[in-house]
């Protein structure tokens, strides 16, 4: 956490929420006053979240959220690497959430890792007179094709709660004819108003059914972590994972980032949790810590003072031989990003960042644009609670404007009036911003690139933030404004 | 605590047999939950003095999401400590009724209204088992027993053979069984032996029949049950006694649900439909030979 507080020449309170009225004013009244208190300057000082959030989506506004579905497939289920996962309704939600995300796996497809496509495609009659004899088929058909899979999750699409099927039964008893486990997930996408509700349903559901089901074969020591909320975009774990393995612990299981099912499974007996994403992983962490007593940690590894930071924090939660290895890892990769620093800031100084993403980036990317030299001018999130806004307060720069569930329309006259040099948002803002000439970073997957993660992350993402900003290409582009 | 859902066909009297049941078990010093699953959310009325209680749906679509609904907003307590709640749903035609019972239930679940200090819980079930949400409350680790409520007309009949289909289903796979078929005496001939008899082919009892009497509905233009507006009364009494039957039922048994010719051919035996006389079937009245 920072303990002064920035500031952005030129942007005041009072400019901020001057902008936030000129934005509103294009909203009939009763929309106006929906959308206004989740909009605001930021407020580092008053330690509180200076938005209202999780509230549903403003009906007509472009809103850029997901469903509960995508919560649970596409974040927490799906870089599960070991286990096959059903999306269980119609064919077009598991075909539209296979691979967007960039969750990157290790293993041999089809043997040790099974990131394919598999639904049970529910036609007109699957609705009409239920999907469970279907379901059971398709579980005895992905245990046949792929006898290796550690565990099949069954996640729920909107038709299979409307109808009612009770795939819970059904799990229970193929799991004891498969002799497999086979997880149900109640995660129909009208659930709730986000993502955020399929995070913590599935977060429920590994509570339920998974934790404290396997031990880990190896001896405990007192070292033994796991990384929570770390998904593996574009390799991220595969570059946090050796870091702290460098650091002297031993990375047990990796939630759910290249994770297996069985490692997963066995976290209970860990000695501290590591997260990264809070949002879509605390309640995990919570649970294990009231269950089992494991402490958890919260940490940021984007850009060399946050790892740095980082490391020192987690340092103290062990002996002395843990502290040594950390300053000698801080030693060893000082000067490494140092040089990278001193290549890209000189023509990254002073650029203006606005962000609009998910999960934990709209704060724990802040840092690694500063040791870049760049300052935010913005930040808000799809999906976020207050808590999640309450740590972004201190990270913004003062009277920097916060959205919550920013709208095309919004995120549009915010950018026109700060004119930032980069927007780094998701793929439906990507074309709005390029067209208007801006350089644009989708930042949900990394933009096909990664890692940005830890220190072998740091070098990409200051490679492709140069790129994003410096490139010609925009100067033959004329910006409307 | 036992759970107990009741189905029977529309307009057979379950919300009445169930909250005269309940008021008995409360009379009984039982502490008990109703759970209305019926749209028309008039399961708890007679209970609860009220004309229609706030549903869990209706503060929904007020809200906008269940999630920000707190068990206070939808649980009310009424004659005898009984809590009730209503899972209520769409006007008729519209919407998906079978999802508001799912998002009511597991509404109650994830915030704790299943306090162990209850006896029984109730499910006031819709009509039949008629898609998957209405069976929600026969799901696992939810309602064990099953009283079908019914009477000695052919329809009512049938619906509970129905019923014992859905039950048979949910048996093989869970801990459902069937309890008893609750007799709502409609008059007819010979009912409680027809009842019996069926009970008996459906491998379980008649646990009580509940003869007719007009003092039922004059509690419920008071809109009180009879154990409350007349404790005395007669028909107190037989609620109790079901009540208590109830509270000692141990036979909970998967049913042998009926083929249609073997129900039709009880229904003859007992004079419910005549004998069937092919030459007649699909000749109008004026072809007829005299």
């Amino acid at each position: 956490m920072s303990s002064t507080v920035k500031k952005v020449e030129g942007i005041t309170r009072e400019s901020t929420q001057e902008m936030i009225d000129r934005a509103l004013e294009a909203y009939p009244e009763k929309g106006k006053k929906k959308r206004a208190p989740h909009l605001a300057p930021n407020d580092p000082s008053a330690c509180s979240s200076c938005v209202k959030s999780n509230r549903k989506t403003v009906p007509g506004v472009m809103s850029a959220r997901g469903c509960a579905y995508a919560g649970a497939k596409g974040v927490v289920w799906g870089p599960i690497r070991d286990m096959v996962h059903v999306s269980h309704g119609p064919v077009g939600c598991g075909w539209y959430s296979w691979g967007t995300r960039r969750n990157l796996m290790s293993g041999k497809n089809g043997v040790s890792s099974f990131g394919m496509q598999f639904t049970s495609d529910f036609q007109e009659k699957d609705i009409v007179y239920g999907g469970d004899k279907k379901l059971a088929v398709l579980l005895r058909e992905a245990k046949e094709l792929f006898p290796l899979a550690k565990g099949i999750s069954v996640l729920s699409e909107c038709p299979v709660g409307l109808i009612g099927d009770d795939i819970n039964a059904v799990a229970k008893n193929m799991s004891r004819e498969l002799d497999l486990p086979v997880i149900p997930c109640n995660c129909e996408g009208f659930r709730g108003v986000s993502q955020s509700l399929g995070h913590h349903i599935s977060n429920d559901t590994i509570r339920d059914y998974i934790i404290e089901t396997r031990e880990f074969t190896e001896p405990a020591t007192p070292y033994d972590v796991a990384l929570i909320g770390d998904y593996n975009i574009g390799g991220d774990v595969w570059s946090v994972k050796p870091l702290l393995e460098e650091c002297g612990l031993n990375v047990k299981a990796t939630w759910t980032g290249d994770g297996e099912m069985e490692r997963i499974a066995a976290t209970h007996q860990v000695k501290l949790n590591i997260i990264h994403c809070y949002r879509s992983m605390n309640y995990m962490c919570k649970v294990m810590e009231e269950k089992y007593g494991i402490p958890w940690i919260e940490l940021n590894f984007f850009g060399p003072t946050k790892i740095k930071q980082s490391l020192r924090k987690l340092a103290e939660r062990f002996d002395d031989t843990i502290r040594e290895k950390v300053e000698a890892v801080i030693a060893r990769y000082d000067p490494v990003c140092q040089a990278v620093v001193d290549e890209y800031r000189p023509r990254l100084e002073g650029k203006k960042v606005m962000l609009y993403v998910g999960g934990l980036r709209p704060r724990h990317t802040v840092g690694a644009y500063e040791d870049l030299g760049m300052v935010v001018v913005g930040s808000g999130y799809e999906f976020a609670h207050g808590d999640d806004y309450e740590r972004t307060s201190p990270e913004m720069p003062d009277a920097t404007v916060i959205y919550d569930d920013a709208s095309e329309h919004e995120l549009e006259k915010f950018v026109e009036e700060l004119k930032p040099d980069l927007v780094g948002s998701g793929i439906k803002e990507k074309y709005v911003f390029q067209k208007m000439g801006l350089p644009f970073r989708q930042m949900h997957s990394w933009d096909y690139s990664g890692p940005y993660h830890a220190y072998d992350g740091f070098p990409v993402f200051a490679r492709d933030i140069d790129m994003a900003v410096n490139s010609p290409t925009w100067k033959l582009v004329k910006s409307p404004f | 605590m036992r759970q107990i859902a009741i189905y029977g066909k529309g307009g057979i009297g379950k919300s009445t047999t169930t909250q005269n049941t309940v008021a008995g078990l409360a009379s009984l010093g039982k502490k008990v939950m109703i759970v209305g699953c019926d749209p028309k959310a008039d399961s708890t009325r007679l209970i609860l003095h009220a004309k229609a209680q706030a549903t869990v749906m209706d503060l929904v679509r007020e809200r906008g999401t269940v999630e920000d609904l707190e068990i206070a907003d939808v649980m009310k307590t009424g004659y005898g400590e009984v809590k009730c709640v209503e899972s209520g749903g769409p006007e008729p035609g519209v919407g998906c009724a079978g999802r508001g019972v799912i998002t009511a239930i597991n509404f109650l679940e994830e915030n704790g209204a299943y306090t162990p200090d209850l006896d029984f819980v109730f499910y006031d079930v819709l009509g039949d088992v008629v898609c998957g949400g209405f069976a929600m409350p026969i799901r696992e680790n939810k309602a064990e027993e099953i009283y079908i409520v019914v009477s000695g007309e052919m329809m009512a009949m049938y619906a509970a053979n129905n019923i014992a289909r859905g039950i048979l289903k949910y048996a093989a796979t869970g801990r459902v069984r069937l309890a008893g078929l609750i007799c709502n005496s409609r008059n007819t001939d010979r009912e409680a032996e027809l009842i019996e008899a069926l009970a008996k082919r459906l491998g379980t009892q008649m646990i009580h029949f509940v003869p007719r009497d007009n003092q039922v509905q004059r509690a419920e233009l008071r809109r009180m049950t009879v154990i409350e507006y007349s404790a005395q009364h007669k028909q107190a009494d037989e609620y109790r006694q079901l009540a208590r039957k109830i509270a000692d039922n141990k036979m909970l048994v998967v049913p042998k649900p009926l083929q249609m010719e073997e129900l039709e051919e009880l229904l003859m035996e007992y004079g419910i439909i005549a004998d069937e006389d092919e030459a007649v079937v699909g000749v109008a009245e004026a072809a007829c030979p005299a």
